[in-house]
């Protein structure tokens, strides 16, 4: 069973969140109201996952986010998602940098409503993977529009989801197309992008959001 | 405090509260600081004229010497006038409030210290603050000296008693109590006509101050729209004030319930079986919850972007731009949080435009503040040809923009680039 650590400044969300978590079978620790409680129930309980607010107490910016940054550095192997109101490619990207980028997530908070995608995200996260929610890449994305701009609208929804962490099955899936289309259009994007072609779910993903990264010019 | 209450002590000598009002405190309050202002003027421009007066009236009568004191005095007054009427003056227009609660604003110098007119006003009335100011505040002073003397003349008479000398009272004098009697009934009768008589002094003296020192009716206007232009501004502060706050409530109330409403909503569809009666209904309602989630969104975006309460303008512009239809850059230099939301709004709404009308392929939008000045440049390679007056958009940004003090440029020819600057002035 997999050990959360919540940190929410809002009351109701929080009670909320762990009552969701624990519904699909994680144990909810600690459930807290600002970053420095936050580090204290990592330190006391030394969770598998955190899930944390980005805007909190007292300052009501990026505290979660540093939070979360320096939990990562201190605790290797420490999976985090962090949720957000709205898209910040700086936030998005400094927790991505942080550790070697296996098991974060940096989700908009709307995505909790959905809540089986919502859970499956998280468990995809604690299993290593990476998660970025599709707004995000679709503003990355945006945000370099040459070769990016000659990908066909399917590549990027594939791309989109590949960012997410989805495996070829799961995309093929999600998209109702086969899995030879599937390994087709991500063969495309990886060549469009001049990216290498690899196996590894994550790596991919990870090299995917290393360029997008590199040509945002962070 | 009514509308119809005097705003000068000339209005308040019509008032029948006078003497129990506060004006005759603040007429001696001037009338006596008068005196050291008074004695500063009379000290540098007066005493060439004193010494030519002492030698015309004595015995030495001859030609030269008076035309040079003549020639001396007015060359003093001429050339050193200026220089001792400008701060004199500066320092009458702030003693004016003690007398005068209407606005006085401050002077801009038009032309050269010696070609302004009202550089010459205001030497007129270092003159007259030098000859007739002192005499009248110190006649006023006097009165007021005399009436006390008046009442308090038993007790004089009561403290001189050992020695039995007379006591001078004004324009005759008293050696025993019951003569002290007249007097002190006379003073007592003064007091009240003592209050209408400083605040009169000082009232004339503040009419002539202002007739001089704060010049005529266009001036005086320019003193008010200041006044206005300040208490517009508080407005808007307020506005801009309020507007943060429900921005705040709607976010940390209401939209944290909406997701927590909606995320029961989706966990209780999964408890359902799908085949269920209540299965439709409640995803139809899960739908609705996630779709006024989203609206909530909008409307809170629209009253003020939330990035941009949390982290400022440089992020919000970077998400502005994140969302425009075309390639936007984006350069900023700032170091303090003045002005953000024009200046934020001066960038969407020329966005908004540029998407709009333009068919500019990119845009560029840079924020810079340097000193006291926060510029905002929104450039486009479009057609050209933006008119304010077509729209509500500019001239609502326009608006916005005068609120602060700042200004709005636009550079828009027919065949393009256009380009808007908006200024704004920040307080250090």
């Amino acid at each position: 069973m997999h050990r959360v650590v919540i940190a929410e400044d809002t009351l109701l969300l929080r009670e909320g969140l762990a009552g969701l978590l624990e519904r699909f079978g994680f144990q909810c620790v600690a459930a807290v109201g600002d970053a420095e409680a936050l580090k204290a129930a990592v330190a006391e309980h030394a969770p598998d996952l955190v899930l944390t607010d980005i805007r909190m107490p007292p300052g009501f910016t990026d505290e979660g986010l540093r939070a979360a940054v320096e939990l990562r550095h201190n605790h290797p192997g420490l999976a985090v998602v962090v949720l957000s109101q709205y898209v910040q490619h700086r936030f998005a990207t400094e927790l991505l940098d942080s550790g070697d980028g296996r098991g974060v997530g940096y989700l908009l908070k709307d995505r909790i409503v959905d809540v089986e995608d919502f859970i499956a995200t998280l468990s995809r996260v604690v299993a290593g993977g990476t998660a970025v929610d599709p707004q995000v890449i679709s503003q990355l994305v945006r945000r370099r529009r040459d070769p990016l701009s000659s990908l066909s609208g399917r590549e990027s929804e594939v791309l989109a989801l590949l960012a997410e962490g989805h495996s070829n099955a799961a995309i093929a899936r999600k998209l109702f197309v086969s899995d030879a289309a599937v390994g087709k259009h991500v063969g495309n994007i990886l060549a469009k992008l001049h990216l290498p072609q690899t196996d590894d779910t994550n790596r991919r993903v990870l090299a995917v959001l290393a360029y997008l990264r590199e040509s945002v010019g962070e | 405090m009514s509308v119809s209450s005097p705003q000068t002590a000339l209005e308040a000598l019509a008032s029948r509260r006078l003497l129990v009002s506060r004006w005759p405190w603040r007429s001696v309050g001037f009338l006596f600081s008068t005196l050291p202002l008074a004695g500063v003027a009379f000290a540098v421009l007066a005493i060439p004229w004193l010494v030519l007066v002492d030698r015309i009236g004595g015995d030495d009568r001859r030609l030269g010497p008076i035309v040079l004191l003549i020639l001396l005095g007015t060359a003093l007054v001429g050339a050193l006038g200026p220089v001792i009427a400008v701060p004199l003056a500066n320092v009458e227009r702030r003693r004016l409030r003690l007398v005068d609660n209407r606005a006085v604003g401050l002077r801009r110098r038009k032309s050269g210290l010696y070609t302004d007119p009202a550089t010459w006003r205001e030497v007129g009335y270092t003159c007259l603050m030098a000859t007739a100011a002192p005499v009248l505040s110190i006649a006023a002073l006097l009165a007021v000296l005399l009436a006390v003397t008046f009442v308090a003349s038993p007790f004089l008479v009561l403290a001189q008693q050992p020695d039995g000398g007379p006591v001078a009272l004004g324009f005759g004098q008293a050696t025993t109590v019951p003569q002290t009697i007249p007097y002190a009934i006379v003073g007592v009768l003064l007091l009240p006509a003592l209050g209408y008589l400083l605040t009169l002094v000082a009232g004339a003296h503040a009419a002539v101050a202002r007739a001089l020192l704060v010049g005529g009716a266009a001036e005086r206007l320019r003193a008010e729209l200041v006044e206005v232009a300040h208490s517009r501004a508080r407005l808007v502060d307020a506005f801009e004030v309020e507007r943060r706050r429900i921005e705040r409530d709607l976010h940390d109330v209401a939209q944290q319930k909406l997701v927590s409403l909606t995320m029961q909503l989706g966990l209780a569809r999964i408890d359902l079986p799908p085949d269920s009666p209540a299965a439709a209904s409640l995803t139809a309602a899960h739908e609705q919850a996630k779709q006024l989630m989203g609206d909530l969104r909008g409307l809170i975006h629209g009253i003020q972007p939330q990035i941009l309460t949390d982290l400022g303008l440089a992020a919000a512009l970077d998400e502005l731009a994140d969302h425009a239809p075309i390639p936007v850059t984006v350069q900023t230099r700032l170091h303090d949080r003045q002005h953000e939301g024009t200046a934020y709004f001066a960038a969407a709404e020329a966005l908004t435009n540029v998407a709009k009308h333009s068919g500019a392929t990119r845009a560029t939008v840079t924020a810079h503040q340097q000193g006291a000045l926060l510029t905002i440049e929104i450039s486009d390679n479009g057609r050209g040809g933006a008119d304010p007056g077509r729209g509500t958009g500019l001239t609502g940004l326009a608006d916005r923009v005068a609120v602060t003090g700042g200004r709005m440029l636009l550079s828009s020819p027919p065949g393009g680039p256009t380009l808007l600057r908006v200024e704004l002035p920040c307080t250090a």
